[in-house]
């Protein structure tokens, strides 16, 4: 390649990678450095992460809460994806709109949405009591519950554009060959449809449960602080209990743990998927 | 085809999902009328206090427009940049293509709690030497933002390069076409599409943006996520209410337009 043409190429890619080097990596190495020195320089903090039984609890929360919401947005989009990809077209139209929405609106206003119809004296709790069901409203947000129902309600779009996309790429002909062979609907969505969606199903996990594990805003409002999770925990370590070191150890464990888990799983990542 | 149609099971889960989706946004209307200063639903008497709080209290919109500013700024540096990054990797097609986009998407893949920190050391790293850009600056909260949101607009961008036929530049190169003429008059106006997405999804993820903005401001920068986010802690605030039915109906209905003008391309061809 002529001097000139190297020249243009870096011209190109130069800004982008200088801009994140400078705006990101830089400073990330920084959080890692406020690891090891705050308060005091050594290996402290890091104990601290893996002995606090605090923030052992906080962790075994996160995981808990991660797992759960994995399998229930998983299961949920898929039934709404099979629709969106293979209904008729105003089912499509109207899956579309219902998986679209809520997509756009923002993290704030979907968990204020569910303090709207969760809390005491939210929707649901109006109308049972109205209806003489329940004489106390039900504790259904600012617990583990609500935090459950709202970080669902968030990811489920996200899982299912890779789910949709391994669907719309099943060949038909496969599907028509069972039910040629005499295999019942049943037994052709169960036994051909689903698992030509299994990497579809994956990609979807790992994007769910990636996004659940750095999750902050929903939590932090429909937990009401009695369900703090990770990210939380690092919120609070900094702007209530500020003890940055701690909150820079644990950032730089959930790095790596993320890491970790994407080198193994690198083969299911689409990264064209995450967008629709 | 129609062997793989929904059986009505299937439909009746999806219709439950669809509920599900849609239901919070909808509970949020009728507390909007609430004549109450708290959170409830209304009984009887609807008000429109909550509204006019919206119009009445400046902070409201001040944080509308400070947000906005954030936004248009945040999202034209990202799209620069990503587009330039994009036509990089798409002309000259690198040697270290796949390591280098996956270094480009680290503020998507690393889990927002940690890139708010580490915007956070940043801005603090900046406020130490100048009082423009930096620490509860609405200049720093752009930069910020574009940091978060150019992984998205390069996702886009690749996509829509990805479809261009690599034919068409070989051919306006065998014509003679430099390197300007073929980005600006053949590669662009190929992805004009694509570069329009990517603009307008980095600022609606500016606008919506709140974990990152909770780190690196505190009294001068207020955007409307940060004003919503301090309304809803504690006392709920019904106003906040008021301003999420607003955001929502203007999102159902652009796309509620966009899914119709689709559908209506798709039905009738020309």
């Amino acid at each position: 390649m002529s001097k000139s043409a190297t020249s243009r190429k870096i011209l190109l890619l130069a800004p982008l990678l200088l801009f994140l080097g400078l705006a990101y990596v830089v400073p990330f190495l920084g959080v890692v450095r406020w690891s090891f020195t705050l308060p005091e320089t050594g290996l402290g903090q890091y104990v601290a992460v893996f002995t606090d039984p605090l923030v052992q609890s906080v962790f075994i929360r996160t995981l808990r809460i991660c797992l759960i919401v994995t399998a229930t947005s998983l299961i949920t989009a898929y039934a709404i994806a099979y629709v969106w990809v293979r209904g008729n077209s105003l089912q499509r139209a109207l899956a579309e709109f219902c998986i679209l929405v809520p997509f756009w609106i923002s993290v704030l206003t979907r968990a204020f949405g569910w303090l709207a119809m969760l809390s005491n004296r939210g929707l649901i709790n109006t109308w049972l009591q109205s209806a003489g069901i329940i004489s106390e409203p039900l504790a259904l947000a600012r617990n583990e519950f609500g935090v459950i129902i709202g970080m669902t309600h968030f990811l489920i779009p996200f899982a299912v554009f890779p789910i949709a996309s391994a669907m719309r790429s099943i060949d038909e002909r496969v599907l028509l060959a069972a039910r040629g062979m005499g295999s019942s609907r049943t037994r052709t969505f169960w036994t051909v449809f689903v698992p030509l969606t299994y990497g579809g199903l994956i990609g979807a996990a790992l994007i769910v449960f990636v996004f659940a594990l750095g999750f902050f805003v929903t939590p932090a409002i429909l937990g009401g602080g009695r369900s703090v999770m990770v990210a939380e925990l690092v919120y609070l370590r900094i702007f209530q209990s500020p003890d940055w070191g701690l909150g820079a150890a644990i950032s730089v464990v959930l790095v790596l743990f993320i890491g970790i888990l994407l080198a193994l799983l690198r083969r299911f990542i689409k990264p064209a998927h995450m967008v629709g | 085809m129609q062997s793989s149609r929904p059986g009505p099971i299937l439909l009746i889960l999806a219709t439950a999902v669809a509920i599900f989706l849609l239901m919070p946004l909808i509970a949020v209307i009728p507390v909007s009328f609430t004549p109450a200063r708290f959170l409830s639903m209304p009984s009887g008497a609807l008000s429109l206090r909550h509204y006019q709080a919206l119009l009445d209290n400046p902070a409201w919109m001040q944080s509308i427009l400070l947000s906005l500013r954030i936004g248009i700024l945040s999202s034209a540096v990202a799209t620069a940049l990503a587009t330039m990054f994009g036509l990089g990797i798409w002309m000259f097609q690198p040697r270290f293509s796949a390591l280098l986009i996956g270094f480009v998407l680290l503020p998507l893949i690393v889990p927002p709690v940690v890139s708010a920190m580490t915007l956070y050391f940043l801005m603090t790293a900046l406020s130490s030497f100048n009082n423009w850009i930096g620490y509860d600056t609405w200049l720093g909260v752009a930069l910020a933002h574009a940091v978060m949101t150019t992984p998205f607009a390069v996702v886009l961008i690749l996509v829509a390069l990805f479809q261009v036929d690599r034919r068409i530049d070989l051919a306006a190169r065998g014509l003679g076409a430099n390197l300007t003429t073929r980005a600006f008059k053949v590669i662009i106006p190929n992805i004009k599409f694509g570069i329009a997405t990517a603009a307008l999804l980095s600022f609606v993820l500016s606008w919506e943006e709140i974990g990152v903005t909770l780190f690196i401001t505190s009294v001068n920068a207020i955007t409307l996520p940060r004003l919503m986010w301090m309304g809803l802690r504690d006392n709920i605030d019904p106003a906040i209410a008021a301003i999420s039915v607003l955001l929502i109906l203007v999102t159902a209905i652009i796309l509620a337009l966009r899914i119709f003008i689709d559908r209506r391309k798709a039905t009738d061809p020309q």
